[in-house]
């Protein structure tokens, strides 16, 4: 299978997906609900590329779309930025204490959210559904009900006979850990750390090295936008 | 509120609740028998062989005992090697699929937009006040549940309510009581002078042309068909509503859903049979002369409804 992703003309075996490809070829598209062990789900939508040329373009979901003959993938276009920013935006409304999301944040330079916060604890990814099923041969959690009231427990919300408390759920989850609390715990976005060296807010956190040496559990390193 | 009823057949073990003995004796109303579990491997076996896709049989057990009891979706999910959490998620995805049990009537109230800007809002309230339950919940007598959706697609005709399947459009808040009153003394009930389909028929054997009627045994108010039935190896009498129309009938012992019967001549105890095919289920069904002239013919297997009449 002959294609083009961001340029690069690559024959990629038939089974593979847009993603995978691009993943062997070096080029970053960032997911939340893939994961290389289980089946991909496309629920995020995360992983968005743009297919085709011209003015007939599409958004895809580059984790399900198997690779074509002659395919033109873009995985960077403005439109994908622009639409995988505020599938974030949307994510992250529902759920901002989630590490992942907030660090996915961090890296796509997500700097406002305008939805107002849920504070929820599931963003519905389907992951720990996926490994119970898949990787444990448990099937012991499933989605139940639909629409806002679609819930992720065990059948009849009981503890359930298939489960052996392997863990594997909670392994996965995006939303399970827990993001750094940075200056400002009340704010949907997070201080914003990266892993670097020079603290950037120390005018903040004023004699707290605390903070900085990681010792209450922060990441160390908050750069806030007028920094960058 | 309504006067509280007595104990009355609630129990969906086997739908059969108008022969059954244990109930008389029930002191406050009751969902299941200690049958239940017994029952429910051969239900589910049964309801497999004739359908292998899980919403039809789900839609079957739904049918069956007005709600979804939690064993049975076991039952399935084990025979049919689904996992339970996709049978549930199934049965909890649909808004018809209820794992709750249902009241004997279910009254549904359209709160779309069309029947909402109507007051149909006052409506539900109204039915909230009468029943004294809120929307979704089931009166603490098993008679009544109560639930709002979003639209029947008769917005014309709103504000909707749905009464065991009976539609009642343009309902104001005033009309609830008597809905409600009217519902409780049973919309089954057939009202003659109405309905030009609904007459009453005398039959009698068709060997020893004795009348099968039994004029002071009442059912549906009408003199009822008295004839005795055989089935396993029970042996009993059986009484049949003499409207056409009606399937309303009393029996001694308690014949489960779909047992063929075979049906005798009280008087001269010849079998009753050679009719036609049932044009539902097949089963040959059984004759009776009509007085005036013609045959009337019933299905023997209980729970179908195929008669022909033929004059």
């Amino acid at each position: 299978m002959n294609l083009t992703i961001d340029g690069i003309p690559f024959d990629a075996p038939e089974s593979w997906t847009i993603l995978e490809t691009a993943r062997f070829l070096g080029l970053e598209i960032p997911t939340l609900c893939y994961h290389e062990g289980l089946s991909a789900w496309g629920g995020c939508r995360l992983c968005i590329v743009e297919i085709g040329t011209g003015d007939r373009t599409k958004l895809v979901t580059s984790c399900t779309y198997p690779v074509e003959e002659g395919l033109v993938v873009h995985t960077a276009t403005k439109r994908v930025i622009s639409a995988r920013k505020m599938i974030l935006e949307l994510l992250i409304s529902q759920c901002p204490t989630s590490k992942v999301l907030q660090d996915l944040a961090a890296k796509m330079g997500l700097n406002q959210v305008r939805f107002s916060p849920k504070w929820e604890n599931c963003i519905y990814c389907g992951l720990c559904v996926r490994i119970c099923e898949e990787q444990m041969m448990a099937s012991a959690i499933g989605f139940a009900n639909r629409g806002n009231e679609l819930k992720i427990h065990t059948p009849f919300d009981k503890t359930s006979d298939e489960c052996r408390r392997c863990g594997g759920c909670m392994y996965i989850c995006p939303a399970c850990t827990t993001r750094c609390e940075g200056t400002n715990p009340e704010n949907v976005l997070c201080g914003r750390c990266e892993n670097t060296l020079q603290p950037t807010c120390l005018e903040v956190y004023e004699n707290n090295y605390h903070c900085w040496m990681g010792l209450k559990g922060e990441c160390g390193t908050c750069v806030t936008e007028n920094n960058k | 509120m309504l006067a509280k009823k007595e104990v009355q057949g609630i129990c969906t073990t086997c739908r059969h609740a108008s022969t059954c003995t244990r109930l008389k004796f029930a002191t406050e109303p009751i969902w299941h028998c200690d049958e239940f579990e017994v029952k429910i491997p051969n239900l589910v076996e049964n309801l497999l062989s004739k359908n292998n896709k899980l919403i039809a049989i789900l839609e079957d057990v739904q049918n069956y005992y007005n709600y979804l009891p939690e064993e049975t979706l076991k039952e399935i999910s084990g025979r049919m090697k689904i996992p339970l959490k996709d049978v549930y998620g199934v049965a909890t995805f649909y808004k018809s699929f209820s794992l709750k049990p249902r009241g004997k009537h279910l009254i549904s109230v359209c709160l779309g937009t069309a029947c909402h800007v109507r007051g149909a809002q006052a409506v539900a309230s109204e039915f909230e006040k009468q029943l004294e339950i809120k929307a979704g919940d089931t009166t603490p007598d098993k008679e009544f549940s109560l639930e709002t959706v979003n639209c029947l697609g008769a917005c014309a005709l709103g504000p909707i309510v749905v009464i065991d399947g009976e539609y009642f459009s343009s309902v104001k808040a005033r009309m609830v009581k008597q809905l409600i009153n009217e519902v409780s003394e049973g919309l089954g009930k057939i009202d003659i002078k109405k309905d030009q389909r609904i007459f009453p028929v005398e039959v009698s054997c068709p060997r020893c042309n004795h009348t099968l009627m039994k004029l002071e045994h009442l059912i549906d108010n009408y003199p009822c068909i008295h004839i005795t039935v055989s089935f396993g190896r029970k042996h009993g009498w059986y009484r049949l509503s003499s409207l056409y129309g009606s399937f309303n009938f009393e029996s001694e012992h308690e014949i489960p859903l779909d047992t063929k019967l075979n049906i005798f001549c009280p008087h001269c105890h010849t079998e009753l049979i050679g009719g036609y095919a049932c044009p539902e289920c097949r089963t040959t069904m059984v004759t009776m002369i009509v007085r005036g002239g013609g045959t009337v013919q019933v299905c023997p297997r209980r729970g179908c409804k195929g008669h022909i009449l033929d004059i």
